[in-house]
Parts: structure tokens; sequence; C-alpha cells
């Protein structure tokens, strides 16, 4: 299972990564694995508003639906277009090609609170 | 919480990569590679599934056949020894107690195959309703099922039958007492995914040798376990109804889309007989459709249909076609709007997307 050092880590299997002033969010491997195929993504539009620790979008396996929710609090800025043509991209590429949302940081101390990667190893291994 | 129930073969689960849910009360594999991998094995070669979980009751007694005659809404008078036949159970009011299969064993001897999740609903029915010299028997403990299926079904199985002749089995026959590698099996020419392929019937201690068995002659064609994320995929696009969501006590089966497994002609007075001559000649209130999403979304059981302002009904299944790759459910509307090509809202999570009714099977094989 993939847990790249450099990002940070939500309870809800979302990662974050900090690009200059605004941060892209994705799911992490470990939820694609758990997920399965994924065939359909739904996310926000760029000017929304999203809140953390409420749902932003969705993603949706063969089997099942899951939320998507916000690691952080902010402006939606840019929108992964390529996930509603290759939704296969979050099972392939989770931290890479299928980045979903960057989002403006409404408040920066957010990211500080939200797990290292050790800590979502840890967390990982304990489900 | 109760403890999860377990077929037989949990133990070679974990060696197969099977991923295990909560299916009803029971830990069984959801995907053991994957749902879509192993949806196109079962298309296009072959798939082995673990369905063990499902219950059989055996019925003996010189009764028999005018018993079952009363139960079920399909006309068990036309089966000969060694056929299988499809049918349903009612409750007076026409909603379905069970949709099962009957194979006739032998004169006067029959074995119910019901679903899982009423196992013991079905067993309580068949006992309140029991008439004449007729026993029952729950052998569904002692019984493990495996279903293998897919274009290159037979082609594996026959490596393992020695002298019998697979392809003299027909759609819907069986032959008891096969011997599979050196266990004994019944082996019926059916299934639950559209394609051809067999359900082999053992004893539960005989389960994990011939689902290692089978596996292993399977693998030069490519055979894969297969689990039950993909055996809904692929009932679902061949229209196969399941219990529970196309079918349950409040849905008739003449609403469900299986009228061809009511026999509304046949001698017998069965239960639900009469509710459901007056539904056909009311005109059913309700039929169950094919839609296909115009707007993206993916349509899921239990989501509303709407026709402008009125909710019209709900979907019963709907996901990502594997084989067709559309967005497309089953859904259970009013009548007046089941006609082909009907523009119809289908609300998912708070908004009204765009679908409309489709012919069905989804899908459908070539037949050789």
């Amino acid at each position: 299972m993939s847990i790249p050092k450099e990002l940070r880590y939500s309870e809800e299997h979302e990662w974050v990564k900090v690009e200059g002033e605004n941060v892209r969010v994705g799911i992490t491997d470990f939820a694609q694995h758990e997920l399965g195929d994924i065939v359909f993504v739904e996310l926000p539009e760029v000017g929304d508003e999203v809140t953390a620790d409420e749902p932003f979008g969705s993603v949706e396996s063969v089997k099942t639906v899951s939320e998507l929710y916000a690691p952080i609090s902010g402006k939606v800025v840019a929108v992964n277009e390529d996930l509603s043509d290759s939704p296969e991209f979050v099972n392939e590429s989770p931290y890479e090609k299928a980045w979903m949302i960057e989002i403006e940081p409404s408040n920066s101390a957010e990211i500080d609170n939200l797990m290292t990667a050790e800590q979502y190893e840890e967390m990982t291994k304990e489900n | 919480m109760t403890e999860l129930k377990r077929t037989p073969l949990f133990e070679v689960y974990k060696e197969n990569g099977g991923k295990t849910i909560d299916f009803g009360g029971w830990e069984l594999p959801v995907q053991f590679s994957s749902i879509k991998e192993e949806h196109e094995a079962v298309r296009t070669r072959a798939g082995l599934f673990d369905v063990s979980h499902m219950g059989e009751v055996e019925v003996k007694g010189p009764d028999s056949l005018s018993y079952l005659q009363t139960m079920m809404t399909n006309d068990i008078s036309k089966l000969k020894n060694g056929g299988a036949q499809y049918t349903a159970m009612c409750y007076e009011n026409g909603g379905t107690v069970d949709d099962l299969l009957v194979y006739k064993l032998d004169d006067n001897h029959y074995l119910l195959v019901v679903n899982a999740s009423n196992i013991e609903k079905d067993y309580k029915w068949l006992e309140e309703h029991l008439v004449g010299d007729v026993s029952i028997d729950n052998l569904s403990e002692k019984m493990a099922q495996l279903a293998l299926q897919g274009p290159l079904a037979e082609k594996v199985l026959q490596k393992l039958v020695g002298e019998t002749v697979l392809s003299e089995i027909g759609f819907f026959k069986f032959q008891q007492d096969m011997n599979i590698s050196g266990k004994k099996a019944l082996v019926s020419r059916t299934g639950y995914t559209g394609e051809d392929g067999f359900e082999v019937y053992c004893h539960a201690d005989d389960a994990v040798d011939l689902w290692k068995v089978i596996l292993e002659a399977g693998k030069e064609e490519g055979v894969l376990p297969c689990g039950l994320g993909a055996r809904d995929t692929l009932r679902f696009e061949s229209v196969l109804a399941l219990y529970g969501q196309e079918l349950s006590p409040d849905i008739s089966p003449l609403e469900a889309g299986i009228g061809f497994a009511v026999k509304l002609n046949k001698e017998a007075d069965f239960i639900g007989k009469e509710a459901l001559i007056t539904q056909k000649e009311n005109g059913l209130a309700r039929k169950l459709v094919g839609l296909e999403m115009i707007d993206r979304g993916i349509p899921r059981h239990g989501y509303p249909v709407y026709k402008e302002e009125e909710l019209i009904g709900e979907v019963t299944t709907g996901t990502q076609s594997p084989t067709l790759k559309k967005n497309i459910g089953l859904a259970l509307i009013k009548s007046e709007f089941s006609g082909l090509e009907t523009e119809v809202e289908v609300e998912i999570r708070g908004k009204r997307l765009k679908a409309v009714v489709i012919p069905t099977p989804f899908y459908k094989r070539e037949k050789k």
C-alpha cells in the first residue's frame, strides 16, 4: 500500500498535497483498493466552497457509492476534468493522475491538523 | 451483533485473495481480483462462484407433486425426472415469498433451491402448508454449491467427469451422483449469469476439494474465482430477478417480469393464484423496466423515479454495466410510463437526472 511521505491525510482517507498557496486533494491508495473498480466520480465546480469534514462529491465503484469528505475548508480553484472520462485513474494512479480538486484554503492551520504519513499508516493498520 | 454465517469454502477465500463482506448475515466474498475482471472472465471464458449460502430443501412422499402444485406459481407437473424449473412462491395477496428452482430427482422426490436470506422463512412457510403424505427436510447445512459459469464452463468441467458427456445435459437439465474427480455431485446446466454453465451441488465436506480441482482444471482457460459483486452485475445485465430488489412481499412475480414462471392456467389452485389473476385482468399497476441514464449519473437500488412532478416508482438495481459500459438500471414504475423511449427522471443525491426506458434484457448471449 503506497502512502507518500510528503502528503497529509484525513480520517476519511483523503490525501492533501500543498502546492504553493493551494492544496490538491484526492483519495488514498488504501481507499481505492477498498472501493474496487471506480466507474464514476462526481466533483464540485470551480468556485464552490467546501467545508472540512463535509461531503464535496462522491466516487462510485461498480458496487457502491461513497462520499468524498473535504479534508479542509476553502474555495475550489480547479477540478480534475479527466476523471469524468477516466474514473479508472483513481485505481491506477490515486496520488498523481487522480487528483480531484484544488482548494484555496480558508484556514491553512487546518492542514497541520491532518495526519502525517506515519499516523495514517498506523490508522489503516488498525482497520 | 450476531455472528456472520460462513460457507464450507470460507477458508479458501483468503488463498484466492477474496475480500469478504456481510451479505444478508453471511460473510461472503464480494470479489477476488476485481468485479470488472471477474465479470469479463464469465462473459468471455468462465468463472467459479461459491454459492453455498443458497438453501436446499428436500421434498419427499407420494403427495409431493400435488403439494408443490399448491405452493408454486409454475406448473410442476411439467417437470420430468432430471429436469429443473424456475418458479416463485406467493402469498395470498400475490406478493412474493421467494423465487427458487425445483429439481425433480425422482417420482415423489424433489429438491428446492431457495435464496440464502429466505431459508428460514421459506422452510416455515412450506411447513405451515404441508398437506397429504409429504415430508420436507432442510439440507442447507449439509450441502454446498459451486457455480461454474461462462462459455468455456463445459470444456473445463468435462476434464473432471470421466465418461460423462456434459454436452448431453440440456439447459435446465441435471444429472445426480456425477463423479467429479472422485466426489459425488448433482450437476445442472443452470445459472444466474446469463451465460452457459453449471451449478454443482455437493456434500459440504467436498466443497473445498471441488473448488480447488475445478480452478486447477480451468487454469489454461483462464477461469477466475468470482465473488458476489460480479454475480450481481452479471445477473443484472441479463435481467434475472434478485429477491429483495426486483422481488419482495410487496412485489408480485407478474410485476417483476417473471410472468413466464406463473401459470395462471394450471389446474391446481396455488397460493396467490386469485390475486394474480385479478392483477392480470385489471392490468398491472406497476412494471419492471430498463432505464438508461441520459444525464451523467448511476442509478442505484432505492433511488426514486419521477415523471415531471409525479413520483412513479423506484430503481430496484442499477450500476454501470461492465459489458455495455452504460449507466443503466431496472426500475419498478407505474405501468403508464413503462413504454419504450419514455423519458423519466431518477433522483440521485438530490438531483433529478434524465433517463429513458430501454428494452431488456440489457445483455443476451449469442446462442451457438
